[in-house]
């Protein structure tokens, strides 16, 4: 009864301390110590992303974006979240149906392996297309014998982003479909609908914001990923630098107010991303799943 | 310890959860505290804990005013519903958590903790499992490791918030009348919160009856069944039927028959008739009793339970017959309540 | 009706709703294509060099040191992310106090900010004549381009790991478990070190592990704060890089396969600890 009601410190009237509060001071020094934590390691670098971009003034800010190699790389940044994301999405949606609808052998393990990517580090990443289509390898002298160009160029940019992105979509409805279970569908099955008519009127519905949660969170790293695309891409300045491989170049050859405007891009996208993953969390908390990890 | 409550008021933001309440609880008595949901019986035990500070009153441990000593001080025995054991810990270390942290002073030797869980695990019959998690018991073993850790630290009251609620019906019976074996062999001064009558009426020594805040009434389990002071604890104790009827002259009416009970020393008057289901005599005849027509009858488990309506009140009462008595729908029932009370509007 | 005995083995169980054959045939298709057939070719690479080569490329100074300058920075910062990440989450769930909501959000940063970005903000910072940096060399601290300037890099992606683990857990605290301590005469830090601790140990576990693998691969935010001295302050995965433009390919094959077959290792400990523990205990996280 009423337990919720328990005064957790507040009450200045009590009489004796709440049994289960610390006290003011050990509770103001964990929230200054976490505070400081999160100001040094989290909003301080943020700050700075800006401040540097700034520094000369915002003309020149808007001068340095408006260099073609610079609006090169952002055209080609969403080119490759264009291509990525869909394709992880409809993987995602397949591999949640199949998982979460379904009880079969080995559903353990096909999931173990659909997470195998977060475990890889990006740089390996990179490095098996390299090895897969390098002029050294197997598919090498055969590529090239068709004039297939997929290593420094876009194909070998998106196949690293769909590696990497590979799994967001699938983690945030394989759990999601999970808790709904499979009783709408039957419902819908038993009434007449055919399996289409199941999946577009009662399933997606009821995933739509965790689908969408999913391929925020796909689309930002889609478009953030640097450690995998840099090994695939080259580096060619105006063909085959994403947004990220931009402001490495551009920091690498000490023009750094070019660098963290570019970089102002990546910020506020990311910004952007926490605002809409915030405003999903908050207002459909139940449609997405309880798993907020990645 | 015998434990004094002295004008308690309690309030949750402004609502009163507690007004005004008094009792005495007496040394090695196992009482009960029953009432329906938000009667304040949960937030009266917490307070007795110390785990609820009052906003006005004073709570005596014996003779010592403890209002102002922590929970952790008060040195109390408390079972919560959903056991609240600590799963990372054996049985053996949630019985002796109390003992363990004990500063060094007051602290007894490993030896001497080990031993006391071990009896008390006995006590108990637990014996055996002192290695098993939380998580590898029953429900109903896993509230009798709650009672052991609780006793362990030899607790001036013991308090059990709805300590079976969790439970399913088997197992709390059994758990009940093994709490009242434990109770008397222990003598610990015993608080238990409920909301199942039977429950309290079997267990406890003496009941606390409350509602919205307040103490209805405090008696013996026959005290609180045979004469409820109040139309609430006559209503929420045991079955009851109500009748609107009419004092006039020391007898009983309902408007110009007389039902034959004479209410000597009542006022004139309107007044509410409350009486249970058995408490009745059937009768033949025209006078002096209450007349209505069968409108369901149900056999529940060894009597028979007759639905009248009763057309001079215009309501409906049941009473209980025996199973031999086969009553037909519409057929005329008459009879007379041999044990009653009656309540003023 | 007579009951039909079940199939001895049956790879699904059988079920009204449509669909499998398509959505698993769309996942298996995909999974091979885009992640097993690539890391396959990893492995046949690797095992094509031979053990002996595969030793030397592995057991080389240069490469032994990046990689224990990649697992020890790592276990470090997951450290440090263990400590203060329980801490926010602990102040996040507990406490109220203006800004919360934005800090809970800001947690996330890490996930949602491309690693390159990160890297050049922290540099500016820590870097000796940054915001920060320039407080600390009149003391004689240098963190940019040392050893402690890859650990910070790595607190910074870790962080969110830790925290979005526990604070779930710690949500689901149930509140008479404390109650329960407190009445057995436990105090506030007896009841927080001694009972609610060691409850949450298997998610600290899990946030600390998942922290830590996501360090050891880190490359994006560490190579600019790192200064990428060889031996000193050189992690596996710019090594990799090296080695790759070097056109050296067998060292890059044989870094990466080490780096994986240690970070699988790992991972496997982990589940292992994790299915213990829900056996023993009955949770896990």
């Amino acid at each position: 009864m009423a337990h919720d009601a328990t005064t957790t410190g507040t009450g200045n009237t009590e009489l004796v301390r709440v049994a289960t509060s610390e006290s003011r001071f050990a509770r103001y020094g964990l929230i200054g110590i976490a505070l400081c934590f999160v100001a040094l390691f989290l909003v301080l670098p943020l700050a700075a992303v800006f401040t540097e971009a700034m520094r000369n003034g915002p003309g020149e800010f808007f001068t340095v974006l408006s260099d073609p190699e610079t609006f090169a790389a952002i055209e080609l940044t969403l080119l490759v979240a264009v291509i990525a994301v869909p394709l992880n999405l409809v993987f995602g949606v397949a591999a949640a149906w199949a998982i979460a609808k379904f009880e079969f052998k080995g559903k353990a393990f096909l999931t173990t392996l659909i997470d195998l990517p977060f475990s890889v580090s990006p740089v390996i990443s990179g490095l098996v297309f390299v090895l897969l289509f390098g002029s050294h390898s197997l598919l090498g002298p055969w590529l090239q014998s068709h004039g297939i160009q997929i290593l420094f160029a876009v194909p070998g940019i998106v196949l690293a982003t769909v590696f990497v992105t590979f799994p967001f979509v699938a983690r945030e409805l394989i759990p999601l479909m999970q808790e709904q279970g499979t009783s709408d569908e039957e419902a819908a099955l038993s009434l007449g609908a055919s399996g289409w008519q199941t999946f577009w009127y009662v399933t997606l519905p009821n995933i739509k914001w965790g689908l969408l949660y999913g391929v925020l969170l796909c689309n930002a790293r889609a478009m953030g990923e640097f450690g995998a695309v840099s090994v695939v891409s080259g580096h060619i300045r105006g063909l085959t630098n994403t947004m990220p491989l931009q402001v490495e170049i551009l920091y690498n050859e000490y023009n750094f107010v070019a660098a963290f405007a570019v970089a102002t891009l990546l910020a506020l996208l990311a910004l952007l991303t926490l605002v809409l993953k915030s405003l999903l969390e908050m207002k459909y908390s139940a449609q997405i799943a309880a798993s907020r990890r990645h | 310890m015998e434990v004094r409550v002295q004008n308690i008021r309690k309030e949750f933001s402004r609502f009163p959860a507690l007004n005004d309440v008094s009792l005495d609880i007496r040394s090695g008595e196992l009482i009960a505290l029953l009432g329906p949901s938000g009667s304040g019986k949960t937030t009266l035990l917490r307070l007795i804990a110390g785990l609820e500070s009052p906003t006005e009153g004073t709570v005596y441990f014996g003779n010592e005013d403890a209002s102002r000593k922590t929970v952790q001080q008060r040195n109390i025995g408390f079972v919560f519903q959903h056991y609240a054991l600590f799963r990372h810990m054996t049985v053996l270390d949630n019985v002796s958590f109390g003992l363990t942290i004990r500063p060094a002073g007051r602290r007894p030797s490993k030896d001497e903790i080990r031993k006391r869980a071990l009896e008390l695990l006995d006590l108990v019959q637990l014996s055996g499992l002192e290695k098993r998690y939380p998580a590898q018991l029953s429900g109903g073993q896993r509230q009798r490791v709650a009672l052991a850790r609780a006793m362990a630290v030899e607790p001036n009251v013991l308090l059990l918030d709805e300590p079976f609620g969790a439970l399913d019906a088997q197992v709390r019976k059994e758990l009940r009348r093994w709490l009242r074996e434990i109770h008397d062999r222990t003598g610990h001064t015993t608080v238990f919160v409920t909301h199942d009558q039977d429950e309290a009426l079997e267990l406890a020594d003496r009941v606390v009856v409350m509602s919205k805040g307040k103490i209805e009434q405090i008696g013996t389990p026959d005290e609180i069944y045979d004469t409820p002071n109040s139309p609430f604890v006559f209503g929420f104790i045991g079955e009851s039927n109500i009748l609107r009827v009419r004092v006039e002259n020391g007898q009983l009416w309902i408007k110009e028959h007389s039902i034959g009970v004479s209410a000597l020393g009542e006022a004139d008057g309107p007044a509410q008739l409350y009486f249970r289901p058995h408490d009745i005599e059937l009768l033949d005849g025209n006078g002096g009793c209450i007349a209505g027509l069968v409108a369901m009858t149900r056999r529940v488990a060894g009597t028979r339970h007759v639905e009248l309506d009763i057309g001079a009140a215009n309501s409906k009462v049941e009473i209980e017959l025996p199973p031999e008595k086969v009553t037909s729908d519409h057929s005329r029932i008459a009879f007379r309540p041999t044990r009653w009370k009656l309540f003023r509007d | 009706m007579t009951a039909r005995t079940a199939p001895l083995w049956q790879f699904r169980q059988p079920s009204v709703i449509p669909g499998f054959g398509l959505a698993l045939g769309v996942t298996l298709s995909w999974l091979i294509l885009i992640i097993l057939i690539p890391l396959s070719g990893l492995a046949w690479r690797s095992s094509a060099l031979g053990w002996g080569t595969f030793w030397t490329l592995a057991t080389d100074q240069r490469t032994i040191n990046a990689l224990r300058i990649s697992f020890g920075t790592a276990f470090v910062a997951a450290l440090i992310n263990v400590v203060f990440g329980v801490i926010l989450a602990w102040v996040l769930v507990r406490y109220r106090f203006p800004g919360k909501r934005v800090i809970d959000a800001m947690v996330d940063l890490p996930f949602a900010l491309p690693t390159a970005v990160a890297g050049i903000a922290l540099t500016t910072l820590y870097a000796p004549n940054g915001w920060i940096g320039s407080l600390l060399t009149p003391l004689g601290i240098k963190i940019a381009f040392t050893p402690i300037g890859i650990v910070f890099a790595l607190v910074f992606v870790g962080l969110p790991f830790v925290v979005r683990t526990v604070q779930p857990i710690m949500e689901e605290i149930d509140k008479e478990v404390e109650e329960a301590a407190a009445t057995l005469g436990a105090n506030r830090f007896q009841t927080i070190s001694r009972v609610l601790l060691p409850g949450l140990a298997p998610a600290v576990l899990t946030g600390f592990a998942l922290a830590f693998a996501r360090g050891v691969g880190e490359y994006g935010s560490v190579i600019f704060i790192a200064g990428n001295l060889p031996y000193v302050s050189e992690i596996a995965p710019l090594l990799i890089v090296i080695r790759l433009e070097e056109f050296n390919y067998p060292a890059a094959t044989a870094i990466a396969a080490v780096m994986l077959i240690i970070s699988f290792a790992m991972l496997l400990i982990i589940n292992m600890i994790q299915a213990w523990s829900r056996k023993r205990y009955g949770y896990g996280a």
